[in-house]
């Protein structure tokens, strides 16, 4: 955030006696709060907020990051909440990559949960298409993880 | 103080957690099943997690993926709501070895209030009156007998392991004892696979109060005064306010210290009720411990000027409450109506879908706590209840009146709600002079 912006941005609250001002620059936000007394609010807060409009966090939701001739993919979901691992082990290879084979028993990724991990399963035949997700990223029920080329 | 929260519910009472949370500078984590995905609240939240698909045990209820969203999230702590597992002393364990704050009693609390036999026990303890009874299982028609003699007829036979109403009869002499002893027993065995059955005082004419209590983790414990929820249909309330009309000062006085006086011996901390049956004479009887928010909590917040769920967080973090007793006034009167969508003229047939129109009532006096908006789609898996609709005035009968105003400007359509039979309500003239019990609604409007 450009500290010259935001000083001009408190200055013109000042003037125009403004008592909050929310900017939002993509997935960045700055929240300014000015002179409420007895209001329970903290200290100006710099907030890297996912954006508040799209409720599902992090996973790109389907209609951006799949093209409408990407239907006849099969879909690998997140049967879980929890953190996506590509590889069995920090370092390791990825359990698959793009034109990888799999079928129903193939492992595919890690979802780790509550400090389980968790080995999800292909549960379909083909090859890797795209792979969705990174190493890292949390996951909620339902995330798209990978798209498969049916075979 | 945290800064950052888990919601482990849904509808309205999510979106009661988020504004608390808003308005307190805390950020806030909502979980969703896929029924839920395009509900509006979501977005008032930081962040909304899916857990699961559309029915409780796959989702609200799944208490390894609300963790997972709580560390997902990395929140401080989950408030639970009412229902789903905000009672579930197990996901409190599971919480606290988590590291993460639960929002609500401690498990050894609410195990301690939750079960009705150790909560009568602490009751004789703290000396709260609870319902007469047989101390535990009737083992034959002569102990029967004998206890119902003592206690007085009429009395009521209930399943042990029962519930929703079965297993239970009335008995208001000594033949009927002997048979309805014999039914029960059936029933239960038929019902629950057990069929050990007790014996209660039946009280008839009775009304329900209940006690808001609020607790800190520094020793004080106030009450909040009372509510009073005698305008039931099959167990669920549909009207509740406070002040309970036509209770004597005195026995207000004493219901809501013995409320105290129970959460105390009970080491109970943060917001809970404690339900207590009144009888014509205005001897009261404690029912049960609700160890959570309750729906209704609104009618305490407009009566004492207290916001309950902010105090909720507080406790939680730690801090002390920041109130005494004496400090707690009942000011004006405060009354509640939920909306339900549900059609009283075809039995409460449930009436899910799309709400194409809705005008909202509003103007002095009047909250309303709903989420939802035209548009909204009401999915069939949870509960009916589409908003609750609050009024605050200085006075019990211009409660009423606002009351009846906002409900008339309240629209609704396609979808059919319980507006017209809460009209109905606000128009009885035993209702107007405070004259309710427990058995009102069913009696008198429902046999129509």
């Amino acid at each position: 955030m450009d500290v010259a912006l935001l000083e001009q941005i408190v200055s013109l609250m000042a003037a125009h006696d403004l008592n909050t001002v929310d900017v939002r620059d993509g997935d960045r936000r700055v929240i300014l709060k000015r002179g409420i007394a007895n209001a329970v609010v903290h200290a100006p807060q710099v907030v890297t907020a996912r954006p508040a409009a799209n409720p599902a966090p992090a996973a790109a939701s389907e209609p951006s990051t799949t093209a409408p001739d990407e239907s006849r993919y099969l879909r690998i979901t997140s049967p879980m909440v929890g953190t996506f691992y590509a590889s069995p082990k920090p370092g390791e290879k990825p359990f698959v990559t793009t034109g990888s084979v799999v079928n129903e028993d193939t492992d595919v990724c890690i979802i780790e949960a509550m400090k389980t991990f968790n080995n999800i399963k292909a549960e379909c035949h083909g090859t890797i298409a795209r792979v969705l997700v990174q190493d890292g990223q949390p996951v909620e029920f339902g995330t798209v993880l990978f798209l498969v080329n049916p075979s | 103080m945290f800064s950052k929260i888990l919601i482990a519910n849904r509808g309205e009472i999510a979106l009661r957690v988020i504004r608390a949370c808003r308005e307190l500078g805390i950020q806030t984590a909502v979980v969703y099943s896929t029924a839920d995905a395009d509900a509006a609240y979501l977005k008032l939240a930081d962040e909304a997690v899916c857990i699961g698909n559309a029915p409780p045990k796959e989702s609200y209820l799944k208490m390894d993926r609300i963790i997972a969203a709580a560390e997902v999230a990395d929140v401080q702590a989950i408030h639970p709501g009412y229902g789903f597992l905000s009672e579930n002393a197990h996901f409190a364990e599971i919480c606290r070895e988590c590291k993460i704050e639960f929002i609500g009693p401690s498990p050894e609390a609410m195990a301690r209030v939750g079960d009705k036999v150790a909560c009568k026990r602490l009751a004789k303890k703290a000396k709260v009156p609870t319902v007469p009874g047989s101390e535990g299982e009737v083992e034959n028609e002569k102990e029967a007998l004998e206890i119902a003699r003592e206690i007085g007829y009429p009395v009521i036979i209930k399943a042990a392991a029962g519930g929703g109403g079965r297993g239970m009869r009335v008995a208001h002499n000594d033949v009927s004892l002997q048979g309805g002893l014999r039914q029960a027993q059936a029933e239960a065995e038929n019902a629950f696979k057990n069929s050990a059955v007790y014996i209660e005082k039946y009280v008839e004419l009775g009304r329900h109060v209940e006690v808001q209590v609020l607790a800190d983790r520094h020793g004080n414990a106030v009450h909040l005064w009372e509510r009073d929820c005698s305008m039931q249909r099959r167990h669920q309330k549909l009207v509740e306010e406070s002040p309970s009309p036509l209770l004597k000062a005195k026995t207000r006085e004493a219901l809501c210290a013995a409320a105290v006086r129970l959460v105390k011996a009970a080491e109970y901390t943060n917001a809970g009720t404690v339900e207590f049956l009144v009888d014509r004479d205005e001897n009261f009887y404690l029912l049960e411990v609700n160890a959570r928010i309750q729906v209704e909590h609104p009618v305490t917040e407009l009566v004492t000027g207290i916001d309950l769920i902010k105090q909720q967080i507080r406790v939680a973090a730690g801090e002390k409450l920041p109130f005494k007793q004496e400090d707690i006034e009942q000011r004006g009167h405060a009354i509640e109506c939920r909306i339900n969508a549900e059609d009283p003229s075809r039995n409460f047939a449930p009436s899910p879908g799309v709400i194409d129109e809705l005008r909202l009532p509003g103007g002095p006096g009047v909250r309303l706590d709903s989420h939802v908006y035209a548009g909204y789609r009401i999915p069939p898996n949870y509960d009916s209840m589409v908003g609750k609709l609050i009024v605050h005035r200085p006075t019990r009968a211009e409660a009423i009146a606002t009351m009846r105003r906002a409900l008339t400007e309240f629209h609704v359509a396609p979808t059919k709600t319980t507006i017209p039979l809460l009209l109905q309500i606000m128009d009885n003239q035993s209702f107007q002079n405070g004259e309710v019990d427990t058995g009102f609604i069913e009696r008198v409007m429902l046999s129509k």
